[in-house]
């Protein structure tokens, strides 16, 4: 019997019992459309905190205040006080880094006329937008001179301009109140949207650095320094070579512990996607188990239908039947189950992924890869989960399947 | 001519549990090309391993068979299936058509595992329902037919290979005796007329009385074997 005929007749057998036959198939249905669903938002989800980390720079490494120990109480990070403007100057000096900027942030209240507004208010360098590929939307951004005097000018984020600035009006040469200072506005930023941790990271005001450390902080060291290196590739190099400097500049040899911490968003990205891969493969798994509880549905089917059939077997045998023609022919009908299911299940999954991303407006994308591989995974539990009735039905005795009742 | 078949002290032994329970005791018998033949017996008498064996459903425990000159005693069990499907013809007592498909499709089965194309199925399927007249039930399924009818669909089912041997086992069974008789004349058409060779089991003596000859079967021997004159002419 030929591949077609035996087609043929494994889906007349299966269209004989059609709602059995739907029936079983919806185990391997769910299984599918459950891998195809979670594997689409989970790939979705890596994406979006990929482009989200993208968006920062991926040149881009962190240097932050670590922890120091005092009178026997060790400050958690971010309580040293020992990052300094020099250091930046410092770093800035390395072959791999491109340029950086100090970073002091001052929490507090924003007024504009009869508006106001609690932001961060961020002390930076004119390297700042090269820094975070932060491009100005109108107006100017921070000079060398406005550093070099701690001038009073201010560049404001999308969302400080609409708090402050409702009318629509251009903030340019608007005053700003910070801390009892008049600054002026300069310049406005483009809006960069929520960051990967869910930030508004338009929410800021942008002013020197100088200003924001004599003007408004009242410190002489600095809350961070952003450091952007010449290329992706020579980030980790730039980052040893920075880490040695600050140590030699901070005095700090083993076994004292830096007082400085220095990340990188490459790591952090890293992270992200691990994570998100780890979570991925999690709910795959999940699914790959409801897919093999929709192939022992399956087997289960398939023994009913040989015992029920045993008495067409009997005479199939008798008529000419191998024992192997037998076996293809109960084999195929569960392939067919499965695989047929299978395929429904890519297309509901499909339907679900485009319904959750619509309702839920969650980032999702289906990999064509696991399309493929849920359908032939599906085959393969009807292969898996078919051959023991198949090889039940081949080892009927044709003498004894003709006699049953 | 070579006899179609000729068995030699063929012997079935069952093991059941530890005891042994013999069907067939030692059985000779020679069936020539064109014969009809009726297998007589009580129940319990070995008459049908006898069939099975003949049909090559199953393997004797001793003894020698040859089917049209051909050891069949010792085949592997996909040898007797391809013989089965090409040169030996079954109809049963429960008729055994598969449910749920036309009659012309019950009759095609042993040409498709037999490997003839589609086209050629149909014709010679066709062909052989006309010869028993139930070419006009072709696409009827088994549940739209009456029991005679459907015995009609599983002889021409056992003709489409042109075997060369129909074994008939218990064919009227089920049928009542009008119903039977008709069956009976069938059989009998085709062994005059297309020299089909047939052996019959049966326990009914008026439908072994078709038959031109009358083997009888008892605690697992042939204790009769015998012309029916009237049949024989």
């Amino acid at each position: 019997m030929n591949l077609k005929a035996t087609l043929r007749l494994a889906v007349g057998a299966l269209l004989r019992n059609k709602v059995r036959s739907l029936l079983t198939m919806l185990g391997i249905v769910i299984g599918v459309a459950a891998v195809i669903v979670t594997v689409a938002i989970g790939t979705g989800a890596r994406i979006s905190v990929q482009s989200s980390i993208d968006s920062l720079g991926s040149n881009l490494i962190v240097v932050q205040p670590g922890s120091v120990t005092q009178s026997g109480a060790r400050t958690g990070n971010g309580g040293a006080s020992t990052l300094t403007v020099d250091d930046g100057l410092a770093i800035a000096k390395l072959p791999g880094v491109a340029s950086v900027s100090p970073i002091v942030t001052v929490r507090t209240q924003v007024v504009a006329g009869n508006a106001n507004w609690q932001t961060t208010v961020t002390g930076v360098a004119p390297t700042y937008t090269f820094i975070r590929s932060w491009p100005v939307a109108s107006g100017r951004f921070l000079r060398e001179s406005d550093v070099d005097s701690a001038a009073k000018v201010a560049v404001l984020g999308q969302t400080v301009v609409q708090q402050l600035f409702p009318g629509g009006a251009s903030p340019i040469g608007a005053t700003v109140i910070v801390k009892g200072t008049p600054f002026t506005v300069i310049g406005t930023l483009a809006p960069l949207g929520q960051s990967g941790l869910g930030q508004d990271q338009d929410d800021t005001v942008l002013v020197p650095y100088t200003s924001a450390m004599e003007r408004l902080a009242g410190v002489t060291t600095v809350n961070g320094l952003m450091v952007s290196a010449t290329s992706a590739e020579t980030i980790d190099a730039a980052q040893t070579e920075l880490t040695q400097l600050l140590e030699q500049r901070h005095r700090i040899v083993p076994p004292q512990t830096d007082d400085f911490q220095v990340r990188n968003l490459q790591s952090i990205a890293q992270a992200a996607s691990q994570t998100g891969a780890v979570m991925e493969l999690l709910l795959a798994g999940v699914a790959a188990v409801s897919l093999i509880v929709g192939g022992i549905g399956i087997m289960n089917i398939m023994m009913v239908s040989v015992t029920e059939r045993t008495r067409e077997i009997g005479l199939r045998m008798a008529v000419g039947a191998r024992g192997a023609t037998i076996l293809r022919q109960f084999l195929t009908e569960s392939i067919v189950l499965a695989t047929v299911g299978g395929l429904a299940g890519v297309v509901i999954g499909a339907l679900a992924t485009v319904a959750v991303s619509l309702l839920a407006r969650w980032p999702t994308s289906i990999p064509p890869g696991w399309m493929f591989g849920a359908v032939a995974f599906a085959a393969l539990v009807g292969i898996f989960f078919g051959y023991y009735p198949a090889q039940r039905a081949a080892q009927l005795s044709p003498i004894e399947a003709l006699r049953f009742e | 001519m070579t006899p179609v078949v000729t068995v030699r002290d063929l012997r079935k032994v069952y093991a059941l549990d530890s005891s042994e329970v013999v069907a067939l005791a030692g059985v000779d018998l020679t069936l020539e090309r064109g014969e009809f033949v009726a297998v007589m017996g009580p129940s319990g008498s070995g008459k049908s391993t006898f069939m099975q064996i003949v049909g090559l459903l199953d393997r004797p425990s001793s003894g020698s068979y040859e089917f049209e000159g051909q050891d069949a005693a010792h085949l592997s069990a996909d040898c007797r299936a391809d013989i089965r499907s090409r040169r030996l013809g079954f109809v049963f007592q429960a008729y055994n058509l598969l449910p749920r498909t036309s009659a012309i499709e019950n009759v095609e089965l042993p040409m498709v595992y037999a490997g003839v194309d589609e086209t050629r199925r149909r014709q010679i399927a066709l062909q052989k329902m006309e010869l028993v007249g139930v070419a006009h039930l072709a696409q009827h399924k088994p549940n739209q037919m009456s029991g005679g009818q459907q015995q009609r669909i599983a002889i021409a089912r056992s003709l489409v290979n042109d075997p060369g041997l129909i074994l008939a086992d218990e064919p009227t069974g089920a049928l009542d005796t009008k119903t039977s008789a008709a069956v009976m004349e069938i059989l009998t058409r085709l062994n005059r007329e297309q020299g089909i060779s047939i052996m019959l089991v049966t326990h009914e003596p008026d439908v072994a009385a078709y038959a031109r000859r009358v083997v009888t079967f008892r605690d697992g021997r042939i204790v009769g074997d015998s012309i029916n004159a009237e049949r024989a002419a």
